[in-house]
């Protein structure tokens, strides 16, 4: 694609160098430099978070939050924050897919649209509103399930009671995120869903297959990268995802529990405490932001990787 | 249909049995009731007669159709029902939060709610008006003009780098310079928004001194975030736009820039501007970068190179999570409700001026 404007700019066998004009060059560096800055700007990123971050490293351990050096800090919430990514994922997915296959392939086709229209703009709803929602709607009504499973399946060290009891608990949290990411999975999944090759489906279904076997056959395997892909962009929203925990969330220190308040992520640590922090305390969760932006970027990249493998595929189609 | 074929085939049955298409409401009406007496035995509500229903239906159809119709006919129907609930499950918390939006936030919207900031309002007040003796005062006002500016200043940087990217990515750029802007600026995309408030947060206090807070601030912070997705928009954008008008431009001596500034500019610009506007609506809910870089207050500041600045989002936060008055938190909790019924009414307006531009200024295509 880059190359197709190729042909107008360098014709071929061009027997001389034609003059430069002075527009066309100060433009084209203009051009440049934007790009150069946007580089500029994401090396600042890393390397001013880098910069603030080394004190939290070099610190004596007993001047970190908890007394126990950095990592003993960072890794409690490290794991929250991969927890309630993974229990918005665990809800999200399969709920996801069951709307993009609605959407795509069971709604009538006029209703679809107007599907597809909704989705984008539940998407656009900014993450404080859904905090907003969870921390005073949500929370007052899952509280009784919550109270349910530490009573009765209490036994398993994640349902450990007692119960909070105001509901803001790590299960909230990753609802309210699932809630959240549900429309942006579903939005990549129905995209994928309806490239399909309509000569794969028609081709199923003339073979006597049932509207499960052809998407199962025809829809589920081309789609396949793209639901990944569109998984992951969620668990990067959800691990980044900010102001849903920090609102919902009951915080606190580590624990297996995720009915009782305790736990807390990453981003919601930097939210509640930076405001307020001084000193070595800045440094320590500006170096926790650097861990959270580390493991965004891996999953981004994962996920990148995913569809670029595909893109190499989908010249067959 | 299937009757008659049944008819003509009796002798070597090419088709299978098949429900009647009325055994799905059949079904779902027995299911119901089946569900509301289950739902009786354990304490009436509407969740568990949902829920319950649901299973009994799903119970119900896929065993009736493994009967009559066979196993692969009854797994299909069972998906069918799975796919259907999957979407009746997920709108349960959507239209929840629209509708919670909508009604705890019109008890307070209005033109007094946008018209007053919260300056000398304190809990105080607040009581009084839960007991009655006072009126419902303070507002949104500052928050609405904090919003506006940082806003502002953030698409007056990000406009122009981006829209230059992409023009450097589309008509200029190949090679390994190319190849990286457009691989960081995927990156970017996946920047999570606090660490972009960090680096906000960093770069100013290395700047200015620590703990500097303002509204530029918070608009370098949503640069960060809104200038990957304007790239990426009015890429897609340049990219669409034919290589014939190029080409004819050219074959008219035009020179490269202004080919590009009179012909390709024009042609996307439906395209460009309908996606800076969904860059607006992303970054306009952003919460938690602008609390670690622009603060809070109550005050109204219309300048964002010094003192703190509120903004909808951070308005939205602290009235929900630190009501004025302890012991009377509803005032603050229906100023929060109201503050997040602006910040979704201005969302999708911004989504709707999109639509409309994308419609209305979309080039004329065909001759």
């Amino acid at each position: 694609m880059t190359t197709s404007t190729e042909p107008a700019t360098k014709p071929p066998g061009r027997p001389r160098r034609a003059k430069v004009r002075p527009g066309d060059r100060n433009f084209s560096w203009a051009t440049r430099a934007a790009g150069v800055l946007i580089l500029i700007v994401l090396a600042g990123v890393a390397a001013f978070l880098v910069r603030e971050a080394i004190p939290a490293f070099r610190a004596d351990p007993a001047e970190i939050d908890g007394g126990e050096g950095f990592f003993a800090y960072v890794w409690p919430l490290v794991f929250g924050t991969l927890v309630a990514a993974f229990i918005a994922l665990i809800i999200a997915t399969p709920l996801a897919l069951g709307i993009a296959l609605f959407i795509s392939h069971y709604a009538p086709r006029r209703m679809a649209q107007g599907l597809g229209y909704v989705v984008d703009l539940l998407a656009a709803i900014p993450s404080v509103v859904y905090g907003l929602w969870g921390i005073q709607w949500l929370a007052p009504n899952v509280r009784g399930t919550w109270e349910w499973l530490a009573d009765n399946l209490g036994f398993i060290p994640l349902f450990a009671g007692p119960a909070s009891a105001t509901g803001r608990t790590m299960m909230t949290a990753g609802v309210v995120l699932a809630v959240m990411i549900l429309p942006i999975i579903t939005a990549i999944a129905r995209e994928v869903f309806l490239q399909t090759p309509t000569l794969h489906q028609e081709a199923a279904l003339a073979l006597g297959a049932t509207r499960w076997e052809m998407i199962r056959m025809a829809v589920l395997p081309f789609g396949r990268p793209g639901l990944i892909s569109g998984v992951m962009l969620g668990l990067g929203r959800a691990l980044g995802e900010t102001m849903a925990v920090a609102m919902v969330l009951s915080t606190g220190g580590f624990t297996w529990s995720m009915v009782s308040s305790g736990n807390n992520t990453i981003a919601a640590e930097i939210a509640l405490d930076f405001p307020e922090s001084a000193g070595i305390e800045t440094n320590t969760l500006i170096a926790a932001g650097l861990v959270l932006f580390v493991i965004t970027l891996a999953v981004n990249m994962l996920a990148r990787w995913i569809v670029a493998r595909r893109e190499a595929f989908s010249g067959a189609n | 249909m299937t009757v008659d074929t049944a008819a003509r085939t009796e002798s070597t049955p090419l088709t299978h049995r098949q429900l009647p298409r009325r055994i799905v409401p059949v079904v779902l009406a027995v299911s119901i009731a089946a569900g509301a007496g289950l739902a009786a035995l354990v304490g009436f509500s509407l969740p568990a007669l949902a829920i319950l229903s649901a299973v009994v239906f799903t119970v119900a159809i896929t065993t009736v159709s493994g009967v009559v119709e066979g196993r692969r006919k009854a797994v299909d129907r069972l998906v069918t029902t799975l796919v259907y609930s999957a979407f009746a499950v997920a709108l349960v918390p959507l239209i929840s939060v629209v509708w919670s939006v909508l009604d705890n936030g019109l008890v307070r919207f209005g033109a007094d709610f946008l018209n007053t900031s919260m300056r000398n309002v304190t809990g105080l007040h607040d009581q009084e008006a839960v007991e009655g003796i006072g009126p419902y005062i303070g507002g949104a006002y500052h928050a609405l003009l904090g919003t506006f500016l940082i806003t502002a200043l953030a698409t007056a940087i990000s406009v122009p780098v981006g829209l230059m990217t992409s023009i450097y990515l589309v008509e200029y750029g190949r090679g390994k310079l190319a190849k990286a802007i457009r691989f960081f600026v995927d990156v970017m995309t996946g920047i999570p928004s606090i660490v972009a408030g960090l680096f906000a947060a960093s770069l100013f206090a290395v700047l200015f001194g620590v703990g500097t807070r303002n509204g530029f601030a918070g608009a370098v912070a949503l640069s960060v975030l809104m200038i990957p997705v304007v790239v990426r928009s009015s890429e897609e954008m340049l990219r669409i736009v034919p290589n014939e008008l190029r080409e004819a431009a050219y074959a008219l001596g035009v020179p490269k820039w202004r080919t590009i500034v009179k012909v390709v500019l024009p042609t996307a610009v439906s395209g460009i501007a309908s996606g800076v506007t969904l860059a607006i609506a992303r970054v306009v809910g952003e919460t938690a970068p602008l609390i670690v870089t622009a603060g809070f207050t109550s005050s109204i500041n219309s300048n964002p190179f010094s003192d703190w600045m509120m903004s909808l989002p951070a308005y939205v936060y602290s009235s929900a999570m630190r009501p004025l008055s302890g012991s009377e938190p509803q005032p603050s909790f229906d100023r929060a409700w109201a503050a997040a019924l602006t910040l979704v009414i201005i969302v999708m307006a911004l989504n709707l001026i999109a639509r409309l531009i994308a419609r209305i200024f979309a080039p004329k295509t065909g001759r």
